[in-house]
């Protein structure tokens, strides 16, 4: 009988650690900030943890950024869709502890065009991740940071 | 309670273009102090933007996006003295809201 108690706490310790490790319970403080997207390495891992498989290449994607930046705490970043349906639009620092640096959700009636500034530890490459019409794509830039500040 | 924001909403025809500065450390918990203790992280997480109650923009950052925030993006459908709100959230909870009006 002991035993069967013990069996019994154990299964409901699991199924609430589950709860948790699904996202049940801190899905209500933070709307939908994605945690897995902002923790992964690299740009297939945060492709997959926004829903996606695989990103495909496009044209239609432009990223404005300094080719050399000289201060890497502030880069200019700017990202402009063509394609149809934009629904969101990912910005990648390739080389940073997590690649993720900003996510837009763009909403019917918003221009696909947004900018911000990022942070970049090294010089990498920038990708852009469009999502549109269901579907997962990918533009990339490469951005030389200036350590020295006298040319790299 | 943070700084405030810097907002400047312009229309351009038909769209409005809107940018928005905010005021934040954007700690990114990877920096160790002169002790050599990690700075915890402190950033902001969700930015959203409303256009007459009307969601036009929602944005969730990361450590890696630059201490005092730039925002640039542009609506359609916006006219002169409407309000345009910004609302961001921190990791740590705190709160900012301001608006302004579509000159």
């Amino acid at each position: 009988m002991q035993r069967r108690v013990v069996i019994k706490t154990g299964g409901s310790l699991a199924m609430i650690a589950a709860a948790i490790s699904a996202g049940v319970l801190p899905q209500s403080a933070f709307a939908s900030w994605n945690k897995n997207a902002f923790d992964a390495k690299n740009l297939n891992d945060v492709v997959k943890a926004m829903g996606g498989s695989t990103a495909e290449k496009s044209g239609d994607i432009a990223i404005t950024a300094p080719d050399i930046a000289e201060n890497g705490a502030v880069v200019p970043i700017a990202v402009a869709s063509k394609l149809a349906n934009t629904e969101s639009i990912a910005i990648l620092v390739e080389k940073n502890p997590s690649s993720l640096a900003a996510q837009f959700d763009i909403p019917g009636g918003t221009e696909a065009n947004v900018g911000t500034r990022v942070k970049m530890g090294q010089s990498s490459n920038v990708h852009a991740v469009v999502k549109a019409g269901g579907k997962y794509y990918v533009a990339t830039k490469e951005v030389k940071v200036t350590l020295g500040g006298c040319g790299g | 309670m943070a700084d405030p924001m810097r907002i400047r909403a312009q229309l351009k025809g038909d769209t409005t273009e809107v940018r928005v500065l905010m005021a934040h450390v954007m700690e990114t918990g990877q920096r160790k102090d002169a002790a050599g203790a990690t700075i915890p992280a402190h950033y902001i997480q969700n930015v959203s933007a409303t256009h007459n109650g009307k969601s036009v923009l929602s944005a969730y950052f990361g450590p890696a996006v630059s201490q005092n925030p730039v925002m640039n993006f542009s609506f359609k459908g916006g006219a002169k003295g409407d309000k345009v709100v910004i609302t961001w959230t921190d990791n740590k909870g705190d709160k900012r809201t301001d608006e302004t009006a579509i000159a």
